[in-house]
C-alpha cells in the first residue's frame, strides 16, 4: 500500500508487521468516516434550509382581515403602500385563497357560504418598526390585524433545529465511538507485539519511540480509511443532491453550499487527528503501566 | 535488598554486594535460585521490592520511568531465550540497539555487518530467527548485546546452545570487551566456561540469597551494595 511506503519506510518501521495492524483501524475509519459525512451532510442540508426558509420569512408579514369585512381589503392594502416603511404589498386573491382550501375542504371551498378572510403579504424595509405599521393599517381598518409570517414557521424550524441538533449529536457520538474503537485497536496492537515492545524497552527504547511506531501505523490505516470513508460518502451525497436538486425542479439550487462541502471535506482529517491523537494518548497510557 | 513477584515470597533476600566497574564475574546456583531475577535487577527490567540498587553511580530503585532507558542503553543483555525479533533479519535485530541510538544508517551498517561476521553470521545476514539454528539464535542475540560496546554486559546462559568452539569465541568476546572496560556478569552453569576464565569472581545464589564463594574461583565477591561504577 502507497500509504505504508511513505509512512513505515524507515528500518525502525519495519519493527512491526504490516499485515496485522491493518484490519481494525483501517475498517473503523471507513466506517465512521462514511457515516459520520452522510449525517453531517444531512444536518447541514437541514441547516441551509432552516436558513433558507428563516431569510426568506424575514420582514414579511400578513394583514389579515375577517370575512365579514372583507372588502375592506383595498384600504388597508392602500394605507400599507403609502407607508415609507413598507417595501411591498401583495394582496392574496380569493381565488388563491379558496385553491389552497380546497386542499382540507373540498369543493366546499367554492362554496359563497363559506366565509374567507381577505389577506395580503406586506414585506417591510429593513429595520422597520411592524407594530407602527400595523396600528397605520389598524387606524384605517379596524378589522385588520398583523402578524410576522416567521411566527407561523416557528414550529416547522424549530423542528428543523431539533433535527440539525440530533445529527451534530449523532456525529460526536460516532466520533466518541470511533475513538473508543481506536483505543480497543491500540491495546490490541500493543498486546499482539508486547514481545517486541518489550526488546525494545529493554533495549534502551523510549515510550515515544515505541509509540511513534505504532502511531505510524495507525496514522496509515486511519488516512486510508478516512479517504475510503469519504469517496464512498461524497458519492451517495452526490447522488442525493442531485436527486433533490431534480424532485425541486431547480436544478440551480444545491441543498449543500460551499461552507457546507469544506466542511465536510474536514472531516476525514478530523477522524484522523482523532484516532492518531487517541492511539498516541492510549499507548502512552499503556506503556506507562510496564517498567 | 530484596525481590519478590506479586504476593509470593522473595525470590532474592538479603542481597548486598558491590559489582566492580571492569570486573568480570559468573554468577552461579541451580536452577531457581535466582539467578535470571538479579540479572533482571542488574539489565534494569525488574525493580527490588525492597532496598536499593545503585547502577553507573545512581540510585535507580526509585528512579522515574523516563530515566531508565538512558541506563539501559549503555548495558547489554544476552537473554537466556535469545528474544530476537521474529520477523526482523539478523541484521535489523543486531542494528536495533544501533537504531534506537539513533545511529546513522552508514555507521550501522559497518558495525553489523562486522560484528556478524565476527560471530561467524556475515553471510546470514538476511536471515530470519526462525530459519536459524539455536545457536546461530544465540550469536545474534550477543551481537545484539554487544553492539553498543556497553558498561555493562549481562548474559542468562550465553553458552547454553553452541558447541565448544563457539562457547570458547564468545567468552574470548566478553574478555576482550571486559578489557576494555566493560562489566560482565554471565550466569551459567557450565563450569568449563568458568574455569576457563579463572580471573573472574565468582558469585552463588542458594535459594535466593548469596552464599560464599565456591572456592574454585579467585577473588570472592565483596558483601557490601549492587554497584558498577563507570
Amino acid at each position: 500500500m502507497i500509504l505504508d511506503r511513505i509512512f513505515l519506510a524507515s528500518p525502525e518501521a519495519r519493527l512491526l508487521p504490516a499485515e496485522k495492524l491493518h484490519a481494525p483501524t483501517l475498517a473503523i475509519t471507513a466506517i465512521m468516516t462514511f457515516a459520520m459525512m452522510i449525517v453531517a451532510g444531512a444536518g447541514l442540508a437541514l441547516a441551509r434550509s432552516a436558513s433558507a426558509v428563516t431569510s426568506g420569512a424575514a420582514n414579511k408579514y400578513v394583514i389579515e382581515i375577517p370575512a365579514a369585512a372583507s372588502s375592506r381589503l383595498p384600504v388597508a392594502v392602500a394605507t400599507a403602500r403609502s407607508l415609507k416603511a413598507v417595501r411591498n404589498v401583495t394582496p392574496v386573491p380569493q381565488s388563491e385563497m379558496r385553491e389552497t382550501l380546497r386542499h382540507w375542504l373540498g369543493d366546499a371551498a367554492s362554496s359563497a357560504d363559506l366565509p374567507v378572510p381577505a389577506m395580503a403579504t406586506v414585506e417591510l424595509a429593513a429595520g422597520a418598526d411592524p407594530e407602527a405599521v400595523a396600528a397605520a393599517v389598524g387606524k384605517q381598518v379596524p378589522e385588520a390585524s398583523m402578524s410576522a409570517q416567521s411566527t407561523e414557521l416557528k414550529p416547522i424550524l424549530g423542528s428543523l433545529r431539533a433535527l440539525q441538533w440530533l445529527a451534530l449529536a449523532l456525529v460526536a457520538l460516532m466520533a466518541a465511538a470511533m475513538a473508543a474503537a481506536v483505543v480497543l485497536a491500540a491495546r490490541g496492537a500493543l498486546d499482539t507485539h508486547r514481545s517486541t515492545v518489550e526488546i525494545m524497552h529493554g533495549i534502551g527504547a523510549t515510550d515515544a519511540q515505541v509509540t511513534r511506531l505504532f502511531e505510524r501505523k495507525i496514522a496509515a490505516d486511519a488516512i486510508a480509511g478516512a479517504l475510503a470513508g469519504a469517496i464512498a460518502a461524497a458519492l451517495i451525497l452526490l447522488l442525493l443532491a442531485g436527486g433533490i436538486a431534480a424532485a425541486s425542479g431547480d436544478l440551480t439550487s444545491a441543498p449543500l453550499g460551499l461552507p457546507e462541502i469544506l466542511l465536510l471535506a474536514i472531516m476525514p482529517i478530523i477522524v484522523v487527528a482523532i484516532a492518531v491523537a487517541v492511539a498516541h494518548r492510549t499507548l502512552l497510557r499503556a506503556l506507562r503501566s510496564t517498567l | 535488598m530484596g525481590l519478590r513477584y506479586g504476593t509470593g515470597a522473595e525470590v532474592l533476600r538479603d542481597l548486598d554486594f558491590t559489582l566492580s566497574g571492569g570486573g568480570f564475574y559468573f554468577l552461579t546456583g541451580a536452577s531457581g535460585a535466582g539467578k535470571t531475577s538479579l540479572l533482571k535487577l542488574l539489565y534494569l527490567a525488574q525493580r527490588p521490592t525492597r532496598g536499593r540498587i545503585r547502577l553507573f553511580g545512581e540510585d535507580l530503585s526509585e528512579a522515574p520511568r523516563e530515566a531508565l532507558p538512558d541506563f539501559r542503553r549503555r548495558i547489554g543483555v544476552v537473554f537466556q531465550d535469545f528474544r530476537l525479533i521474529r520477523h526482523l533479519s539478523a541484521y535489523d535485530n543486531v542494528a536495533l540497539p544501533l537504531r534506537i541510538a539513533g545511529r546513522d544508517e552508514a555507521e550501522i551498517g559497518s558495525a553489523v555487518r562486522e560484528m556478524l561476521d565476527w560471530v561467524g553470521l556475515g553471510d546470514r545476514a538476511g536471515a530470519r530467527p526462525a530459519t536459524l539454528s539455536g545457536g546461530e539464535q544465540q550469536r545474534v542475540a550477543i551481537a545484539r548485546a554487544v553492539i553498543t560496546q556497553p558498561d555493562l554486559l549481562v548474559a542468562d546462559e550465553p553458552t547454553g546452545n553452541v558447541d565448544s568452539e563457539m562457547a570458547k569465541r564468545l567468552l574470548h568476546l566478553f574478555s576482550a570487551m571486559n578489557g576494555f572496560g566493560t562489566t560482565v556478569v554471565v550466569a551459567t552453569h557450565d563450569l568449563g566456561l568458568i574455569a576457563s576464565n579463572p580471573g573472574a569472581e565468582l558469585m552463588r545464589l542458594d535459594s535466593g540469597a548469596l552464599v560464599d564463594p565456591t572456592g574454585s574461583l579467585k577473588n570472592p565477591p565483596r558483601m557490601d551494595r549492587i554497584e558498577v561504577r563507570p
